[in-house]
């Protein structure tokens, strides 16, 4: 049950990450790359008529996660305190940018909604790529000093930094440079994603344009992520390991690659919807990879006082986990169906789709 | 430790308070969205058709705004509340799983496929996506409802020997005895509010005179939803709640009514006073003799506790808030309840159309629906206090141990900043809908 419960909140979390990191991802491109008045309307739209849709994943992979591993969600929600209120800010300043720029036809009123629009967007891919970094560089559990916990052994509370910036620090904070390189990684990929997107789905005059930036930042994320794994293995020399041990979990880290090689050929690809997949396979294959190098563990510690939280030591019980299942089961099924429906309806170009309001 | 509690408590009051703002509109308006929807099917007269995509625009920014103020409602029960998370989610994560799970979906895909999607299908299908956005958003309030109710009266549960608690009985959790009153209640609250908007968007047109065939419409449907559920909303599901909370939480009963002393015989109902908590007596007081325990037992002499027989760490920690709460909601009830039967007299006397000072009053009542909707919650979580759990978790208990007060009153700060720009924002955008009005002319953006 806990294996199940475990997969069924990666998928719907890994979907929150693919569906809303498109629009994070039209945000960055909207920031450095749209210039005319009709590039910004129309990549505007292309996340604001998806972006709240796109969330209700992450509210329904919060509440599953909440349900099913509440122990894991107490200690991280608290321990990444700030950052989850910044990220939550950001969310609702990006709703508003999106929601509000096209109401007034003022220079000033829609720069202001662009820049948030665009800034929140790029803070969000970053704030979430540093997420991933700390849980895979872990964290203080309990928060040890001089080998005593000041906290019960599954809470912690990490500020935005520690004044060495380093992940190899007694009490490393959320930004060190090993999770800010993360975080540039993630900022990259939604962007190539985003991009992807913004050809899918508008005649932009930027289209053609965006496969070359696509090819460029391509070499950059290739080079980046190899050094991250270089770093990895550094700060963490036991990294790899669940690779070694169980070597079919490596098809996630080829999905990975497979979207990184695919990409390079980005000018070549005669259907968008193929470069799209692609960039989603960077997505999936990242999130997948680095939750399998960690599983059974959700959450490493960094002291050897206190242990790891995993799947087992943080999970519901039996019989809520198994009840869940029935409702469950259900729900996805419904979750999947909704979303056919309306990917069907939002199919083709949306220049001239309109807003409800 | 006691500001830090202090800080956690603020900041979920103040932004479940602002989020409020919004569901209790949605709930209710998807309800009349669906009978402008039915009216158009049966009468094909397309002022209904209008009026239905009328409002779905402004259900649309509602629900806009109900997500991204709903997302912070969720993250601050691990992020504030981690202990009681820790705790308790093995149970309230079920229902509110569901809840992110049936219901959201449910919404959010059938809104986008009515507001998108008319010209894609016949109109009885567009009536079902409408439908089916009314469905959503009260399975949405059903299953918040079953979370709280499981707070207020925990069921099917065990408490292990590490203090969590753990499910025993999934279906309790929905036949929970205070889950349904609590439900209907709530529902018809929110139908007040949304008749008592729509009712007051046609006083606006017709005392503006604009709109005014659409003014009279909705002033006559608004009217009319709303002199039904003001009713409802006291008899029978308002009196139904207040006898589980005498039942379930006779401490916090005594102190919602302002009942200090315990008397011999029946108990009188409090109409004005001021709670005196330094001398445990309220000043200023007119009530009149046994009429509460007429109501609460249908028994004139029945005794009903007061304060003096609770001891004070069960007693809620803020009785003036509580007994406030609880009298503005009453009070406020009351007067929509007078207005809108004057209404419907009007209305059946065919003068209401012309009659300002009535259109003028339920205008202006408007924004005080939401304070009743408001208070009334504050009255069932205050009245829970001193504890999450009733009874068994005490809200001191379930705080995050690892965050400090100082994170917390910074980020309670940064959420008053934007959610005070978020309400202006809202405002202009609604207000523009409005002032638009309903004509049915392509939209632009």
């Amino acid at each position: 049950m806990e294996i199940f419960w475990y997969s069924a909140i990666s998928v719907v979390l890994a979907m929150f990450f693919i569906l809303d990191g498109y629009d994070f991802g039209a945000g960055i491109i909207h920031l450095f790359f749209a210039k005319s008045e009709e590039d910004k309307v129309v990549i505007a739209k292309s996340a604001g008529l998806f972006w709240d849709s796109n969330e209700v994943w992450l509210v329904a992979g919060g509440g599953l996660l909440f349900m099913a591993f509440p122990t894991f969600y107490a200690s991280v929600f608290s321990g990444f305190y700030l950052p989850l209120i910044l990220v939550l800010w950001l969310i609702i300043f990006r709703a508003i940018g999106l929601e509000f720029r096209g109401h007034f036809n003022y220079q000033m009123w829609k720069d202001i909604w662009d820049t948030a629009f665009g800034v929140s967007s790029l803070l969000l891919a970053l704030f979430f790529g540093m997420a991933l970094g700390n849980v895979i560089r872990g964290v203080n559990l309990g928060g040890v000093k001089d080998g005593v916990s000041l906290y019960e052994g599954h809470y912690f509370f990490l500020p935005l930094w520690d004044s060495s910036f380093s992940p190899l620090s007694d009490t490393p904070g959320i930004i060190d440079w090993f999770t800010l390189i993360i975080g540039v990684i993630a900022v990259i990929v939604l962007a190539i994603h985003g991009a992807n997107w913004v050809i899918l789905k508008t005649n932009s005059s930027i289209n053609h344009r965006l496969k070359s930036i696509i090819f460029n930042l391509n070499i950059a994320l290739s080079v980046l992520t190899i050094f991250s794994l270089a770093v990895w293995q550094y700060i963490n020399p036991a990294a790899l390991d669940n690779f070694k041990d169980l070597p079919y979990l490596a098809i996630f880290p080829l999905l990975y690659f497979g979207g990184i090689i695919g990409l390079f050929f980005i000018k070549k690809i005669k259907k968008d919807i193929h470069a799209f997949y692609l960039s989603t396979l960077l997505i999936l294959g990242g999130i997948t990879s680095s939750l399998a190098s960690l599983f059974p563990v959700i959450l490493p510690s960094t002291n050897s006082v206190n242990e790891s939280l995993t799947i087992y030591n943080t999970a519901a019980s039996e019989y809520g986990l198994s009840v869940a299942f029935n409702w469950g089961i259900v729900g996805l099924i419904l979750l999947v169906i909704y979303f056919i429906v309306q990917k069907r309806l939002m199919a083709g170009k949306i220049d001239d789709m309109d807003y409800g309001h | 430790m006691e500001d830090m509690i202090f800080y956690d408590r603020l900041q979920f009051a103040f932004t479940i308070t602002f989020h409020y703002i919004f569901p209790q509109l949605t709930m209710g308006l998807s309800l009349i969205i669906v009978y402008f929807k039915w009216k158009f099917l049966r009468s094909q007269a397309e002022k209904y058709n209008d009026a239905a995509k009328f409002f779905m625009k402004i259900f649309a920014v509602n629900f806009t705004m109900g997500v991204i103020t709903g997302i912070p409602m969720e993250f601050q029960f691990g992020t504030n509340w981690a202990k009681f998370s820790e705790l308790t989610g093995g149970i309230i994560g079920q229902t509110l799983a569901m809840e992110g799970l049936f219901s959201f979906f449910l919404e959010s895909s059938f809104l986008a496929l009515f507001i998108f999607g008319e010209k894609l299908m016949s109109q009885r299908l567009h009536f079902l996506t409408a439908l089916l956005v009314f469905i959503g958003s009260w399975a949405s309030g059903y299953f918040i409802l079953a979370t709280n109710a499981w707070m207020q009266h925990p069921v099917g549960y065990e408490i292990l020997d590490n203090g969590k608690y753990v499910l025993t009985n999934f279906s309790e959790l929905f036949s929970n005895p205070w889950l349904l009153p609590a439900f209907l209640h709530n529902q018809m609250a929110s139908l007040v509010t949304s008749s008592f908007v729509v009712a007051s968007i046609g006083a606006f047109y017709l005392l503006g005179k604009s709109n005014i065939e659409y003014g009279k419409l909705f002033l006559k449907t608004g009217v009319i939803f709303g002199f039904i559920s003001s009713l409802l909303v006291a008899f029978p599901t308002g009196d139904w709640n207040a006898k589980n909370v005498a039942k379930y939480q006779p401490a916090s009963f005594a102190a919602m009514e302002g009942i200090f002393e315990t008397e011999h015989a029946g108990a009188e109902i409090i109409l004005i006073g001021q709670p005196n908590m330094l001398e445990k007596k309220l000043d200023n007081k007119i009530a009149v003799p046994n009429i509460l325990s007429f109501l609460t037992y249908q028994d004139w002499n029945r005794q009903i506790y007061g304060m003096d027989k609770f001891k004070e760490e069960e007693l809620p920690d803020n009785v003036p808030g509580l007994y406030y709460s609880y009298h503005i909601m009453v009070g406020l009830g009351t007067i929509f309840i007078g207005v809108m039967s004057l209404a419907i007299l009007f209305l059946w006397r065919k003068k209401l159309y012309e009659f300002n000072p009535l259109l003028w009053g339920i205008m202006l009542l408007a924004p005080f629906t939401y304070v009743a909707n408001i208070t009334g919650w504050y009255v069932a979580e205050l009245g829970r206090q001193p504890y999450l759990v009733y009874g068994l978790l005490k809200t001191s208990e379930g705080i995050s141990p690892t965050v400090s007060s100082g994170n917390t009153l910074f980020t309670l700060l940064g959420f008053i900043g934007l959610y005070f720009l978020l309400g202006v924002l809202f405002l202009i955008l609604v207000g523009k809908i409005i002032y638009k009005g309903p004509q049915p002319e392509p939209q632009t953006h």
